[in-house]
Parts: C-alpha cells; sequence; structure tokens
C-alpha cells in the first residue's frame, strides 16, 4: 500500500505525521519527496550509505554544423535557447529536455550532455528503508528528482511518501500513484483554507483521503466542521502543546517520548487499511 | 522602486503573518502574493478584486482522432509519457513542449491554450494588490509568478508607490526563484526547529546563487532558545544581519481568525516588536539605494 502525506499548506506537521507513522509500523519504505526542503531524515536519523546523482539532459550545439537559423529557440517552448547573431546561448535551468530543438535542427547540429541537478540518497535503519532527494540550490526543477525517487518503489512494502507542500506540479508527481493521502491541516483560516485546496487535488487524481489535525485547540472548529460536513474521516488530532513543539524543535519523534503515540499512529494505520480495503 | 520579499525555506514559519504586518505599516506600497499554489494572504488583506486576466501556462495537445494514422510516431516521441498507446493524451503529464504537433505526418496534433490560472489587480484597505491563483494540478507556477510581479510593478508604476512587499512560496524551486530574481531585499522568516534551521541554510545558498542581499528574522524564538542562539551565531558567522526577534505568542492566530493583521489586531509586545523590525527593514531598504 502506498500512503502520501501532503497538506497544501506548509509547516503544518507532514512530516511529523509521516515520520511518526513510520517509526509506528514495520517494514516500512519512506520517500521525502520534499526534495527542495527535505527534513525527515532530522527525525529519522538514518544512516546514508548510498547515493546516485540525478541528471537531466541538456542541447549542446555543434558550431561547426550550426548556421544560426533559430528554428531551434522559434520551437522551444520553454525559451530555454535564443538565436543571436552567429551565437545559440543555452539556458539550461529552463530546459525540459523534451528533444524538439534536436528534430527541427535542418543541420543535425544539436547533441546532448548531461547536467547533474541534485541527488537521491539512500539508507536503512531498523524497519525502514529510506530514501530522500536533494535538489541542488539554484535549480528550479523538482520533478526528475521526484520521479527517480519514486522509481525506487517497492510494493512489497508499506510506502509512506513525504509530499512537498503546494498544489502545483510536484505534489501531483508525488501523490500519484497512491493509495491513499492523509491530509494534515492546522485548525486556522489558512489551514482550512488550503486544505480545501488539497481536497481538490485528491478528487482531481481520485485517491481516497483523511485529515489530520495538527496543533488541535490553537485556533476554531472551522476545519472540524469542514470535514464533517463533506464527510472527511479526521484520523488524528495532534493537539497545541508546548512540549511537542519543544520536542519538534529538536528532531524528536513523539513515539520516541511516549508509548501512547505509537498506538495512536498504529490506529491511524488501521484506520487508512479499513477505508482503503472498503 | 523597491522590491522586498518574504521567504522562508520551510513551509509555515509566518511568511504571511509577517507579511500582513508590514502591509498595515507600509505607508506607500503595492502587496504581491506569490505563493500561487496556496495563497492565503487575501484571507487578511481582504482584496476588492478591481481587474480579472486569464493565465495560460504552458500549451497542452490537443488531438483530432478521426484522422489520426496510428504511426504513433507522437507516442514514441514524446518524452514525458503524456500520449500512451492507444494515442490518449494523459493531460497531467503534458508539459507543452509541441514535439507531437511537429513529428505527426498527418497533422492532427495542435498545441491549445490551457486555462492554467487566473490573475487578479485589487484594492485594499493598506493599498494595491497583485495576487492570483493556480488552477488545481497546474504547471508553471513560476510563471504565474512572472505575472504577479509584472502586475505589481505596473501598479506601483501607476499609482506611484516606493515600495512592493511580495509574499513568497516555501521551497527553494522554480516558484521561489520567480519570486525573488530581481529584488533589493529577502527577508528570510525562519523559527527555532531543527528542521527550520536546515531549511535556512538552503534558502540562503539560493538567494547568494542569485546574489540577492538576505535578512533573518527568528519567529516564535521562545520555542526553543538554545535554537535561536544557534540560528543568531550562525547568521552572524555568515554576516547576515537578524532583524528581528519575534516569541511566540497564539495573538498570531487569534489575529488570523479575526482577519486582521496582528498590528491591528492587538498592541502587545508582539506587534511592537514587529514595528521595531519593519522599521529596521525600511532603513535597510533606503540603505540600497
Amino acid at each position: 500500500m502506498i500512503i502520501s502525506v501532503a497538506s497544501g499548506k506548509g509547516g503544518t506537521g507532514k512530516t511529523t505525521v509521516a515520520t511518526n507513522l513510520a517509526l509506528s509500523l514495520r517494514n516500512v519504505q519512506f520517500f521525502d519527496c520534499d526534495v527542495e526542503e527535505p527534513n525527515a531524515n532530522i527525525f529519522l536519523h538514518t544512516k546514508i550509505n548510498e547515493y546516485e546523482e540525478i541528471c537531466v539532459s541538456i542541447p549542446e550545439i555543434d558550431k561547426e554544423k550550426c548556421d544560426y537559423c533559430g528554428k531551434c529557440s522559434d520551437f522551444c517552448a520553454y525559451n530555454a535557447l535564443a538565436v543571436v547573431q552567429s551565437k545559440v546561448l543555452i539556458f539550461p535551468e529552463l530546459c525540459h529536455s523534451c528533444g524538439g530543438c534536436e528534430l527541427v535542427c535542418p543541420k543535425d547540429a544539436i547533441c546532448w550532455k548531461e547536467r547533474v541537478i541534485g541527488r537521491i540518497e539512500h539508507g536503512q535503519s531498523n524497519d525502514i528503508d529510506f530514501y530522500h532527494g536533494l535538489l541542488n540550490v539554484g535549480e528550479a526543477q523538482a520533478i526528475p528528482l521526484i520521479k527517480a525517487l519514486k522509481n525506487k518503489i517497492n510494493k512489497n512494502k508499506t510506502v509512506l511518501i513525504d509530499v512537498p507542500p503546494g498544489t502545483s506540479c510536484p505534489v501531483i508527481e508525488s501523490i500519484n500513484g497512491s493509495d491513499y493521502c492523509i491530509l494534515v491541516t492546522e485548525p486556522t483560516p489558512f489551514g482550512l483554507h488550503d486544505l480545501k485546496l488539497a481536497v481538490e487535488i485528491m478528487k482531481h487524481q481520485y485517491i481516497p483521503f483523511g485529515v489530520v489535525i495538527n496543533r488541535d485547540g490553537i485556533g476554531d472548529k472551522e476545519v472540524e466542521i469542514y470535514c464533517q460536513q463533506n464527510r472527511i474521516p479526521i484520523l488524528l488530532k495532534i493537539p497545541e502543546r508546548q512540549k511537542i513543539a519543544y520536542l519538534y524543535s529538536k528532531g524528536i519523534p513523539l513515539v520516541n517520548e511516549a508509548y501512547e503515540w505509537h498506538e495512536m499512529f498504529g490506529l491511524v494505520f488501521q484506520k487508512i487499511q479499513n477505508e482503503v480495503n472498503k | 522602486m523597491k522590491e522586498l520579499t518574504v521567504i522562508s525555506g520551510k513551509g509555515g514559519t509566518g511568511k504571511t503573518s509577517i507579511t500582513a504586518a508590514f502591509a498595515s505599516l507600509a505607508e506607500n506600497a503595492v502587496i504581491a502574493d506569490c505563493d500561487v499554489d496556496a495563497a492565503d494572504l487575501h484571507l487578511i488583506l481582504k482584496p476588492k478584486v478591481k481587474k480579472i486576466m486569464k493565465f495560460h501556462g504552458l500549451k497542452i495537445a490537443s488531438i483530432d482522432k478521426k484522422f489520426c494514422i496510428d504511426c504513433k510516431k507522437c507516442h514514441d516521441y514524446c518524452h514525458f509519457n503524456a500520449i500512451d498507446e492507444k494515442i490518449n493524451l494523459i493531460k497531467g503529464s503534458c508539459e507543452g513542449c509541441g514535439v507531437c504537433s511537429y513529428i505527426c505526418p498527418v497533422h492532427v496534433i495542435t498545441m491549445v491554450d490551457r486555462d492554467s490560472g487566473i490573475a487578479y489587480l485589487s484594492e485594499t484597505r493598506f493599498g494595491p494588490m497583485a495576487h492570483a491563483v493556480l488552477k488545481t494540478a497546474e504547471e508553471a507556477s513560476g510563471k504565474l509568478v512572472t505575472v504577479v510581479r509584472n502586475n505589481a510593478k505596473h501598479l506601483a508604476e501607476t499609482k506611484q508607490k516606493d515600495l512592493i512587499l511580495i509574499d513568497g512560496p516555501p521551497g527553494i524551486g522554480c516558484p521561489v526563484i520567480a519570486s525573488i530574481t530581481g529584488v533589493d531585499l529577502v527577508l528570510i522568516v525562519t523559527e527555532p526547529t531543527l528542521s527550520a534551521i536546515h531549511d535556512l541554510e538552503r534558502i540562503l545558498g539560493v538567494a547568494k546563487h542569485f546574489k540577492i542581499p538576505a535578512i533573518v528574522c527568528i519567529n516564535k524564538y521562545t520555542i526553543n532558545l538554545d535554537n535561536s542562539k544557534k540560528i543568531e551565531q550562525y547568521c552572524m558567522d555568515n554576516n547576515i544581519p537578524v532583524v528581528g526577534k519575534l516569541p511566540y505568542d497564539n495573538l498570531m492566530t487569534k489575529a488570523m481568525i479575526h482577519e486582521q493583521s496582528i498590528i491591528e489586531f492587538s498592541d502587545a509586545n508582539l506587534s511592537h516588536q514587529i514595528h521595531k523590525m519593519w522599521n529596521n527593514i525600511q532603513g535597510m531598504l533606503k540603505l540600497h539605494v
């Protein structure tokens, strides 16, 4: 079973939920797909012992063959090439590696070279097979890294995916193929607004989902009312406590502190299993 | 005209609440919400929309299967696996490159505009505002950010404003880069948690990469005083000014529930601290003339 943990709004507790769930289960494969700001390993402390650099292909111009006709830059939908007089400028960060420039080039002057945009890392700790991705600073495209991570999915395990915040392409790429999605929110107007956006995505992608309310008690009751009205299951409420915030700040998982959390996250998993098998 | 972007790396550190507070303190500013994925600033600023603009991001392939000869070239050439073997388009995977349309021998594929979102020009109680909504599951949020920033610039020019105050998205990727390129200053809102510190280092790297001066605000610093000290030390070692330290206070959430900025909602210490920070930043923005 593949379970992703997403939120819309950032900082609601995705990583808290994903890591505590991972530590409460057996035979887990964990993917931190927030390749822009991966934090799960701060809580899981997996020793990384393998890595793989992730490359994308970008065009390279053979100056001998190129006659600067400009067809490549006219075709490129991403403005990744520009032809000025007798020079072809390439903007690697904008290139989507579609291969169009090579197709339209009448002189066969375009070849490809690999460019590193980040890396994925792997480690193993206790019952968790851990992967995360690290987008290089200054790079714009998270998608190739997320794809590389998801190629490692082993369906015989319980797969947990920590999803980046937001609602656009990296989120969709991360949640695609999930059997269930946990949406983590906080009981505030911002939390509710972004939860509604996340719910839209779930409906758009046809993924069953439930809600975890983090920092319960800090705001108002609107999130709960919304969930009741829309028949969205509330899987867990994590109360607003100074102690919990302090543990989080130090990178200590809740389940390591009190066994009751172990049981509660175990129950969350049972609820999800029941929902998926319905 | 100056541009200040509030970013954080990690989400949920308080970017939007702090931007809203600045909006109520700034005297002559345009406000821009560049978190087009999950925009929240409008929940506090309650903009009255004056103008709506459709946003077309990348194009999308449209296949007329009536005249398709089933050669499968489009399927073979698509690098995004967006056309399956039965020549059905998988909309979510199409990145609009146009290769399929080019390669099709019988010209049955055209590239058409897709409605990717809406950009708004609005008026708020604190001044004009540019914002946008990206449609669910759409690409090109970076491109929409650029649209919002251009709209804000246009507003600033026509209304003679001297500052654009930008609420940025979390992360370090495409929409973040689009939100900070060319601005005069970025304020990074962080918190004293190991996650936020890790993310702070990465986002500072991005600011450095694009050669943008960065300053830091430690929000909720009372959650973990040791970590707050670590952040201060780290910033000192890297010559990054810490312009504000805000205590954790539930007033921030209460103000949000009342649809007000903290400055409007409360006259408590937290508001004074933010005011002080704002004065500090104003000074810095002038220094960068």
